[in-house]
């Protein structure tokens, strides 16, 4: 509670009025990242022999060409909004957490496992059962990097990107052994995959005949609860001070590693909500494959979303609508989806390489207030 | 164990070690110039796969390995100078540049190997060249003096680059730049053209990492085929203490504990093999957490430099 009376505390908790530089900086400067991303996309499509105005319209007509294009964007938007939330927890407090990925797949594990062992639960226990299962097991996979980091420095960009490694071969070697089907065994097919889930816990659908399942919603309201925490309370104050200026937090008695091992494992809890909602609100097993890459792009939503909860929900749509067009783009026009990859690869060096003019921008404006203040 | 190791198995494991170990002392080395620097560049993944990509496409086309070598060379330097851009002048947060580098080496690879070339095809990558004499000798010939070109351009790597950086005017420069670019920049050191030289040099030696998987190790292409090899050389950076004698010793403790797992699943010994390609993963979170010489690790590392702070 000191902490608040710090006088630094004013300009963390600087809320600015509506202005258009604002709009300018964190809006339309990153869309137009994403833009050029797209054009040179395009370029390179043309290099490789491919019309890009038919690869680009195959895209935009399977995210939002039909109502199972929307309602497949929205299903694919609701993981990469819960692990964009955890990177923006995570990247406020300064800790990059780039595994994501294994998060999501010891989620899915989780939310796997769980309701086959306890099949016999009721719905309305084992669904949120589930989701917290879920939620616990990628907070785990978020935890040893986290505490890593803090008692032995270990690097967490490296570590994460071990991680995921690891989670991987996990997964490869559960649905092939202790979780695979059993009635693929008994076929002789030996399909690596687990077993269909119990019915109950199946995320409700919220418009029959699509995929779009009531995760969507859960996803929306953690992004109010995850603003909340992150300008609201104590801990998600600190954990943006800690972010801001790890030295003043020090100063001020905050144990920075504890805040950014915190942050980390929180991070790793909402990918892990991300393969449970996956699992039991789309797929109804655990396959391979089932993080389709939601952990890196994921990390692309939140840098466009400015690492704000409430600008990461239109972001997650758009990438959702990518990925969707993606697919649409692949099967259409046979351009291999990977060009979203590197896409998204050139939306991250265009959105972090143009954050020095918001950094520019944010500092001048910081003057300007101060000047401001002492005039009046 | 009845399967006692034979001294033909023993010699197979070190060949293999030397072997493993290339790319990781191309790319972990050319990483030491980058961090030495103080900048981190975590897109050396995604440099591995474009170039080991671009060097295999052109060797299978022209059938000139080192034009494809050449052409791994050129692409390491075209990202290497984005990555320069966006790191130093516009002094983007080092991690997260590079996972973007990472990215669209990724998926650029795999999209230009898919329309391309379509399928896993292999070619006669670089063959072994016996280095006269000491290539007859026993148990040592085999081990160290038949190997390809590029693997000996490894091991030649580590001395120059010690050299380089600890005995020269210009290894000077990249220190105190990396160490104190306000300093630098005060004795008129130019310190964002060292920065740039540093990252690009890095980013041509993980050029050549890649191409060393490509057209002289496993001489194919498939999606991913670094594997995260490009990850485990950054980490080597900081397991081998900024030293490339440190890099190489790392390099070769990962690739020998590798190249006896390999052999062990070859002799049929019973590990389940999820976990045996777990191993070089883990073993890498155990390097990184053992990493002691943190002394060592340049001051201003992830720092980008701006006249007029500090």
């Amino acid at each position: 509670m000191a902490a608040k009376n710090d006088a630094s505390s004013a300009i963390l908790l600087h809320r600015p009025a509506f202005d258009w530089g604002n709009v300018v900086v964190h809006i339309l400067l990153p869309l137009s990242g994403v833009l050029v991303a797209l054009l040179i996309g395009a370029i390179m499509l043309l290099i490789l022999g491919v019309n890009p105005i038919g690869a680009y319209g195959a895209m935009v007509n399977g995210a939002v060409g039909s109502v199972s294009g929307i309602t497949q964007s929205l299903v694919e938007a609701t993981p990469l909004l819960f692990v964009g939330l955890g990177i923006c927890i995570a990247f406020r407090a300064s800790v990059i957490n780039i595994g994501a990925e294994g998060q999501i797949m010891l989620g899915a594990i989780a939310a796997t496992w769980f309701p086959l062992t306890f099949h016999t639960w009721p719905g309305w226990l084992l669904l949120p059962a589930t989701l917290i299962v879920g939620f616990v097991a990628g907070a785990g996979w978020g935890f040893v990097p986290g505490i890593l980091k803090a008692r032995l420095q270990v690097n967490e960009i490296l570590s994460t990107i071990m991680m995921n490694a690891i989670a991987t071969q996990l997964l490869y070697l559960l649905i092939r052994g202790p979780l695979m089907d059993p009635a693929g065994v008994a076929a002789g097919t030996f399909l690596a995959q687990s077993a269909r889930l119990p019915q109950q816990v199946w995320m409700p659908r919220l418009i029959p005949q699509t995929l779009l399942h009531a995760g969507a919603i859960l996803a929306v309201l953690l992004a109010l609860v995850v603003y909340f925490f992150l300008w609201r309370t104590t801990i998600g104050y600190r954990i943006r001070a800690v972010g801001l200026n790890p030295d003043a937090s020090r100063y001020a008695g905050i144990v920075v590693p504890l805040y950014q091992a915190l942050a980390m494992t929180l991070a790793g809890g909402l990918a892990g909500l991300a393969g449970a909602v996956e699992v039991i609100g789309v797929q109804h097993r655990l396959l391979d494959g089932i993080t389709s890459g939601y952990g890196f792009t994921g990390i692309v939503a939140a840098l466009l979303g400015g690492l704000h909860p409430l600008g990461l929900i239109p972001a997650s749509i758009l990438f959702g609508g990518l990925l969707v067009g993606a697919n649409e783009m692949q099967r259409a026009v046979q351009v291999p989806s990977s060009l979203i990859t590197a896409i998204l690869g050139l939306v991250v060096l265009f959105v972090s390489g143009s954050a020095i003019w918001s950094r520019r921008w944010e500092s001048q404006r910081k003057v300007s207030t101060r000047e401001g203040e002492g005039t009046s | 164990m009845s399967t006692a190791i034979s001294s033909a198995a023993l010699i197979g494991i070190l060949v293999s070690m030397i072997n493993l170990a290339t790319p990781l002392v191309y790319a972990a080395v050319g990483e030491i110039f980058a961090q030495t620097s103080g900048v981190v560049n975590l897109g050396v993944e995604g440099i591995m796969l474009l170039s080991g990509y671009a060097a295999f496409y052109v060797a299978l086309n022209t059938g000139n390995l080192w034009l494809g070598l050449l052409t791994a060379a050129i692409v390491g330097l075209v990202l290497g100078l984005l990555m320069s851009l966006v790191s130093v002048t516009l002094k983007a947060e080092q991690g997260i540049s590079g996972i973007g580098l990472y990215m669209f080496g990724l998926g650029m690879s795999s999209l230009l190997f898919k329309i391309m070339i379509g399928t896993v095809k292999t070619i006669d990558g670089f063959q072994a060249v016996k280095i006269p004499w000491v290539g007859d000798l026993p148990v040592i010939g085999p081990i160290l003096f038949r190997h390809s070109i590029p693997v000996y351009g490894a091991f030649l790597l580590v001395p120059v680059a010690w050299w380089v950086l600890s005995r020269t005017t210009l290894g000077l420069q990249i220190r105190s730049v990396g160490q104190n670019p306000a300093a630098a920049d005060s004795l008129g050191i130019h310190v964002d053209r060292i920065r740039y030289f540093s990252v690009c040099l890095g980013s041509v030696l993980a050029g050549i990492a890649g191409a060393s998987l490509s057209i002289a190790l496993v001489n194919l292409f498939q999606d991913n085929l670094t594997a995260g090899q490009g990850f485990i050389a950054v980490a080597l950076v900081y397991f081998g203490g900024w030293s490339p004698w440190g890099v190489m010793g790392g390099a070769l403790l990962f690739s020998i504990v590798n190249s006896i797992q390999l052999w062990m699943q070859v002799l049929g010994v019973k590990i389940p093999s999820d976990f045996a390609v777990m191993l070089p993963y883990l073993m890498t979170i155990a390097a990184l957490m053992v990493t002691v010489n943190r002394a060592r690790q340049p001051a201003a590392l992830n720092k980008p430099f701006e006249r007029g702070e500090n």
